[in-house]
């Protein structure tokens, strides 16, 4: 289970992009693509495997408004649900 | 949207369970690297985010490379489909600097002896040292092995083997019949003790490596109460390059002769994407037949695939007849009632072009 010390780091295989056509973030991996909204690829983007869950959730805190840890976690726990990002 | 660009059909396996057409592109006939590279950008346009760089051999062809920075430098996610055969460090090394994401390698068994004897070359212990290669890269890596009769029953081996090559993924895919693999079928086709000793095998490796090893397992679908869903829909998601630049649905789709050829030659792949009659005809739901147009399933397996009903019946708007509520479900009944016996016909090597 992710937790908000959980360390995510984007896996290998794994590339994100902007998609022109659709207008939107993406995530590209072996077998699919996710669109991510604009607070997803942040979260992304951040899955460093040096940042914890809380940090991530801080930073973006500065960033954009009413972004709780709580989403973060349900987002990263998604996330490794797809195979974008392993957690440690 | 995925792009199947098949960039070569020569192969230095002969694999009798080769799903391509068994008339191959001669290489006179292959697309050149400007065309290549024009199928790219119109792909990217039409939306394409992901290109797989497949044949035959992609590394037969020695434009792999700038083929590979094109279709990277347009931002799509790059898959190179190799036998890794041809594999080298400093060809690796180069498609990676050109933007290379994810490899999908080939093995035919985890029995040496028997993996040579099924791609009909001794490839082996060179798909072993192009896995490490691989490793080395710190690419993303897909193992995908074609099960049949001849190593079904060493699906364990098969499932160590690609933890040992420390694969991200693992696609176990049971033959479909096309192209050269039907001429083999009788020497493919599994029994149904194989099938039942086999997925056990499957669902505790996929328990036992969850959040290590992904393993996907692609049924045998002539056993099957429910035909494979096309494609996601036909001209929905997919679309493949031949060789020479015909444009297809499904790898297989050539296989059904009445509909008409499109080429990137001729037209843009947007023409054929959106208006050729052959990406129309089985779009949606609105071709279908009975017992398909009823079915509470047709949305989610799509009558099944269009190219078996037209291989098995010679009406492609027919219902797969894999479908057990098929009208011509029999026929499959009868290919599985005669085809498989306790011994093993000879393999139908396929030589190369």
């Amino acid at each position: 289970m992710t937790s908000l010390d959980s360390v995510p780091r984007v896996r290998r295989g794994v590339r994100c992009t902007y998609d022109k056509t659709r207008d939107s973030d993406v995530v590209l991996f072996p077998e699919g693509v996710l669109l991510l909204n604009e607070t997803a690829a942040a979260v992304v983007l951040r899955c460093d495997g040096a940042s914890s869950v809380g940090d991530i959730a801080l930073a973006l805190a500065d960033e954009f408004d009413g972004v709780q840890p709580d989403d973060v976690i349900e987002l990263v726990d998604r996330l490794v649900a797809r195979r974008v990002v392993d957690v440690d | 949207m995925g792009l199947l660009a098949e960039l070569t059909h020569r192969c230095p396996l002969h694999c009798p369970y080769c799903s391509n057409p068994v008339e191959l592109v001669q290489r006179a006939d292959e697309l050149d690297t400007v065309t290549w590279q024009r199928v790219f950008d119109e792909a990217r346009e039409l939306g394409v985010l992901q290109v797989h760089l497949s044949g035959g051999e992609p590394l037969a062809r020695p434009d792999l490379p700038s083929l590979l920075a094109h279709a990277s430098g347009l931002g799509c996610y790059t898959n190179l489909v190799t036998s890794g055969l041809g594999l080298t460090a400093p060809r690796l090394a180069d498609l990676v600097d050109r933007g290379l994401d994810h490899v999908q390698l080939s093995v035919q068994d985890s029995d040496r002896l028997n993996a040579n004897l099924i791609a009909g070359v001794k490839g082996f212990d060179r798909k072993l040292t192009a896995a490490a290669l691989i490793k080395d890269a710190e690419l993303a890596l897909t193992v995908n092995a074609v099960l049949h009769k001849a190593n079904l029953d060493h699906i364990g081996g098969i499932i160590a083997l690609a933890e040992q090559m420390g694969a991200d993924r693992l696609e176990l895919a049971n033959t479909q019949y096309y192209g050269w693999a039907l001429r083999n079928r009788a020497a493919l086709l599994p029994t149904r003790s194989q099938l039942a000793a086999a997925l056990p095998v499957v669902q505790a490796a996929q328990q036992r490596l969850a959040g290590q090893m992904e393993i996907v397992y692609v049924v045998a679908d002539y056993h099957e109460a429910n035909p494979k869903p096309c494609m996601y829909g036909w001209g929905s998601r997919q679309l493949t390059v031949s060789p020479n630049g015909d444009v297809l649905p499904c790898p297989a789709a050539s296989v059904i002769t009445s509909l008409p050829v499109q080429n990137v030659q001729r037209s843009s792949l947007s023409e054929i994407w959106y208006d050729s009659p052959t990406f129309n005809a089985y779009r949606g739901t609105s071709w279908m037949q009975e017992p398909c147009l009823s079915c509470p399933r047709k949305e989610i397996d799509f009558g099944g695939c269009r190219c078996q009903a037209f291989q098995l019946t010679g009406d492609a708007a027919a219902t797969d007849p894999v479908c057990t509520l098929s009208p011509d479900h029999g026929l499959v009944q009868e290919i599985l009632g005669t085809e498989i016996t306790p011994s093993r016909p000879a393999f139908a090597m396929r030589r190369s072009v």
